[in-house]
C-alpha cells in the first residue's frame, strides 16, 4: 500500500484543469495601455457619454491618484503596474438589436459557457445580459421586461436611455471615495448591467448578467446598479469566467444595490474567474466592492455568493440597514485551492430600529491556499432591538492550507442581540472511507461531503444556479483530501 | 470459493496485528468470527475492505477469483464486498437519499449500467427501509446525523439491502443494541441471505448467533484463527470464557 496517499491525492487536485480557459478569436477594439486623463476621456468618448459622467470619472481618477493600494487584507499581492493595463477592450461589433446581428463567434463563446442568448430556446425564463470584456453583447428578454416597466440593460445603454435614473443612483451606495479599487472603477468602468424595477412590480423572471474576460492584458471594470423601488422585488444572478493566461488580470468591479421601502433584492453570484495554474501562475485579481442599502423601512437585501475562482479575491458584499425593520442576509461559500488567496466577508451596518441581519459563511481551503473571512457587524446607538446572527465555518482539506477568521463586532446599543458561532473542521479519513466502502470514489466523496457542508448556502441559490454551483464545488476540489 | 484468505499478515504503523490469518468462505455460508478485544477482528475487516493505513506485508486475499490486495476500497465495494461498520460515520448535510443514490449509481457505473431512475430508486428505498423496520422518513435525514445507536445499525443493514453485496462483513453490529433492535437487524440479514451471498459476522457474544445462525464459528486470538467449528463452538466459548482461547493458542 502507498505510504502517503494523501499527498498524492493533493497532487492530483493541482493537476485539475480550468474548464473555461479557452480564448475566443475575435477582432477586438483596444485602446492604448495605461491610465491618464486622456485615456479616461477616450473611454468616455468611445461610449458617447454625457459630460456629467465624464466629470464623475475624472473626479474619481483625481481622487484615485491620492490613494494607495490597501495593504490591510491578509493577502500577498504582487505589485500591479497600473500603466501596463489596457482599460478598454470591446469585441468589434455594435450592440445588436436582434440575435441575427450578433457575431456568431460571440454566440458560440457564450454557448460554450452554457449561456444561451437565443430567446427562442430559452425556456428557463432567465433574462441574460452578456458582457464580453468591456461591453455588453446582448441582453435577452428586453421586451417581456419592458411590459412590466422593468429596465434591464447594459450600463452604457442605460446612460443613454435613462440618464436621470443612472445619475440619481450612481455612486450613492459606493461613492468613488470609498476605497482604492472603487475609485479606480469609477474612473474607468466600461460597462455592466443596470436594472430598475418600478414601484410595486415583482420581476417575473430571474435577471442574470454573465461576465467574460477575453482579451489579453486588459482589465475588466464593470459596474452593476440594481434599484428596486418601493414594494418591488427582483432576483438577480451574476456569473463570470476568463481564459487561462500566464499573466494576472485585474478585475475591479462595483455593484450597488438600492432597496427602497418594502422592496426586496436577491443577489446571487457564482464567481469562477480563472484561478491561476497549479503553481500559482496567472489568474484573475478580483478586487470588488459590493454594497447594498435597505433604504426604506422593511426593505430586504440578500447576498448569496459561491466563490471558487480568482487568484486573489478581495470582496466584502455588505449591507447598510438604514430603514426600520429592514432585513439583510449574507450567505457565502468560498473555496480556495492550490495557491489561491481569498480575503472575503461582509459588513452589516445596522442604523434602522429592529433591523435584522444573518451571516452564514463557509470557507473551504485546500492545497496551499489561504482563505479568510473578514466581517463587521456594527450597530449604531440609535438602532434599538437589532438582531444579528453570524456563523463562520471553515473546512480544511490537507495540511498546507490556511483558514482565518476576523469577525469584528461594534455594538453601540444595549437592546440589540448579536450572536456569533464559528467552527473549524477537516474532512475526516473516517468519512472518506465510509463513502469508499459504499463504492463511492474519493473524488466523488469529497464533492458529496463539501456540498453537504455548504448546503445551507447552496439552498439559498436560485435553482439554475444551485446545480451549477454544486458541480463547480466538486470540480474545484476534485481529489483533495484532508 | 467466494473469499479465500491465505496467510494474511497485516501491520498498522509497523506493528503486526494479523499474523497468518486463513479463512475460506463459500457462497451461501454464514461465518462467525469471535474472540476477545484486541485480537485483530476489526483489523481483519479493514484489511479485506481495503482501508488506508493497513499494510499487508504478506499473504493474499482472493475474492471472486482475483487477489484484491492493493485494490482501492471503492472497487472492492463495487465488486460486492460490504462492511457494516462498528461505528457508522456521520456526514452532515448529505441526505441518505443522495448518499445512497450516489452509491447505487457508482456501482451501476462500475458494472456498465446506466444510472437508476429516480422513480425506481425511490421505490427501492421504500422497500428496503421496510425490511429493517425504519418507519420514519429516512431520505431527507443526513447520513447517521442524530441517529440513535440502534438506528445507526439498522441504517447499516438498510444500506446492505440497497447495495445487494455478495460478501457482507458485520463488525460488531450487535454492540450497543437492545434486544428489539438486535432482532430487527438479524431479521434483515436473514431475509437478505441466500445461496449466492455470504456473511461474516464479527461478534463478542454468542447472543447474536441465536438470531443469525452461523454455519461456521471461528475463534480468533493474537492475529489468527485458533479454532474453528460449528455453532456449538460459540456456546462452548461462552461457557468456558476467553481464558480458554488463550490456552488454545499455546
Amino acid at each position: 500500500m502507498d505510504s502517503n496517499p494523501k499527498e498524492n491525492i493533493i497532487e492530483e487536485v493541482t493537476n485539475k484543469d480550468y474548464e473555461f480557459g479557452f480564448v475566443t478569436d475575435i477582432e477586438t477594439d483596444l485602446i492604448p495601455k495605461g491610465l491618464s486623463e486622456d485615456i479616461i476621456r477616450l473611454i468616455s468618448n468611445k461610449k458617447e457619454e454625457p459630460e456629467w459622467l465624464l466629470e464623475f470619472r475624472l473626479k474619481a481618477y483625481r481622487h484615485w491618484l491620492t490613494l494607495k493600494q490597501p495593504t490591510w487584507a491578509h493577502l500577498t499581492i504582487p505589485p500591479i503596474d497600473y500603466q501596463d493595463i489596457i482599460y478598454y477592450a470591446a469585441p468589434k461589433q455594435r450592440k445588436a438589436k436582434s440575435l441575427d446581428e450578433v457575431d456568431p463567434e460571440l454566440l458560440a463563446t457564450f454557448d460554450k459557457l452554457g449561456i444561451s442568448l437565443d430567446e427562442q430556446k430559452k425556456l428557463s425564463g432567465v433574462a441574460v445580459d452578456a458582457v464580453m470584456d468591456s461591453t455588453s453583447v446582448k441582453t435577452t428578454f428586453q421586451e417581456t421586461l419592458s411590459k412590466h416597466g422593468i429596465i434591464f440593460m447594459s450600463f452604457s445603454e442605460a446612460v443613454k436611455q435613462h440618464p436621470d435614473l443612472v445619475k440619481k443612483y450612481l455612486g450613492k451606495v459606493v461613492p468613488y471615495t470609498d476605497n482604492y479599487f472603487a475609485a479606480l472603477n469609477s474612473a474607468v468602468f466600461s460597462d455592466g448591467s443596470f436594472c430598475y424595477v418600478p414601484k410595486g412590480v415583482r420581476c417575473p423572471i430571474e435577471l442574470s448578467t454573465y461576465f467574460r474576460i477575453n482579451a489579453a492584458n486588459t482589465g475588466q471594470f464593470e459596474r452593476t446598479l440594481i434599484v428596486a423601488d418601493e414594494g418591488a422585488y427582483v432576483s438577480y444572478m451574476e456569473g463570470c469566467t476568463a481564459p487561462q493566461r500566464d499573466e494576472n488580470q485585474l478585475h475591479a468591479a462595483i455593484v450597488e444595490i438600492i432597496s427602497e421601502k418594502d422592496a426586496e433584492v436577491k443577489y446571487s453570484t457564482v464567481q469562477n474567474w480563472y484561478p491561476g495554474d497549479k503553481d500559482g501562475k496567472g489568474g484573475i485579481y478580483n478586487f470588488v466592492t459590493k454594497r447594498g442599502i435597505c433604504r426604506g423601512d422593511n426593505a430586504k437585501i440578500s447576498w448569496t455568493q459561491v466563490e471558487t475562482g480568482s487568484a486573489i479575491t478581495w470582496k466584502y458584499p455588505s449591507c447598510i440597514l438604514k430603514g426600520d425593520n429592514t432585513v439583510a442576509e449574507f450567505y457565502s461559500v468560498a473555496v480556495t485551492n492550490n495557491w489561491q488567496q481569498a480575503d472575503t466577508g461582509t459588513k452589516m451596518i445596522h442604523i434602522g430600529k429592529n433591523s435584522r441581519s444573518t451571516i452564514i459563511s463557509k470557507g473551504i481551503s485546500a492545497g496551499h491556499s489561504q482563505n479568510g473571512y473578514r466581517g463587521l457587524v456594527k450597530v449604531v446607538p440609535e438602532a434599538s432591538n437589532c438582531r444579528n446572527f453570524s456563523q463562520c465555518d471553515s473546512l480544511l482539506l490537507g495540511d498546507q492550507c490556511g483558514a482565518h477568521t476576523w469577525p469584528y463586532v461594534e455594538c453601540g446599543n444595549d437592546s440589540s442581540i448579536l450572536e456569533h458561532e464559528a467552527t473549524t473542521s477537516k474532512i475526516s479519513e473516517d468519512q472518506l472511507f465510509y463513502c469508499n466502502q459504499r463504492g463511492i470514489p474519493t473524488e466523488k466523496a469529497i464533492g458529496l461531503i463539501v456540498n453537504g457542508y455548504a448546503k445551507d448556502v447552496l439552498n439559498k441559490l436560485p435553482m439554475e444556479f444551485a446545480v451549477e454551483a454544486q458541480k463547480l464545488l466538486s470540480i474545484t476540489l476534485e481529489g483533495s483530501v484532508g | 470459493m467466494l473469499l479465500n484468505i491465505k496467510n494474511l499478515h497485516v501491520s498498522i504503523g509497523g506493528k503486526e496485528i494479523l499474523k497468518g490469518f486463513n479463512l475460506g468462505v463459500n457462497e451461501g455460508e454464514i461465518h462467525a468470527i469471535m474472540g476477545p478485544n484486541g485480537t485483530g477482528k476489526s483489523t481483519w475487516a479493514a484489511a479485506v475492505t481495503g482501508r488506508e493505513g493497513y499494510e499487508i506485508t504478506e499473504g493474499e486475499i482472493w475474492y471472486k477469483g482475483q487477489n484484491i490486495v492493493g485494490m482501492p476500497p471503492e472497487e472492492r465495494a463495487n465488486l460486492g464486498i460490504f462492511l457494516s461498520f462498528q461505528y457508522p460515520v456521520e456526514i452532515p448535510g448529505v441526505s441518505m437519499q443522495n448518499f445512497m443514490r450516489t452509491a447505487v449509481n457508482a456501482k451501476r457505473e462500475y458494472q456498465g449500467l446506466p444510472p437508476m431512475s429516480m422513480i425506481e430508486f425511490t421505490k427501492m428505498m421504500k422497500q428496503k427501509q421496510a425490511m429493517v423496520e425504519i418507519t420514519e422518513k429516512l431520505q431527507n435525514r443526513y447520513v447517521n446525523v442524530g441517529f440513535s445507536g440502534g438506528e445507526k445499525k439498522k441504517n447499516e443493514i438498510f444500506q446492505m439491502a440497497m447495495l445487494e453485496p455478495e460478501l457482507s462483513i458485520l463488525d460488531e453490529t450487535d454492540s450497543g443494541l437492545d434486544i428489539d433492535a438486535l432482532r430487527i437487524v438479524a431479521n434483515g440479514v436473514n431475509q437478505l441471505h441466500n445461496e449466492h451471498n455470504a456473511f461474516v459476522v464479527i461478534t463478542h457474544y454468542q447472543r447474536l448467533l441465536d438470531y443469525i445462525v452461523p454455519d461456521f464459528v471461528h475463534v480468533m486470538y493474537d492475529g489468527r484463527i485458533v479454532k474453528s467449528g460449528d455453532k456449538k463452538l460459540a456456546l462452548e466459548l461462552e461457557e468456558k470464557g476467553y481464558e480458554w482461547v488463550k490456552e488454545l493458542n499455546l
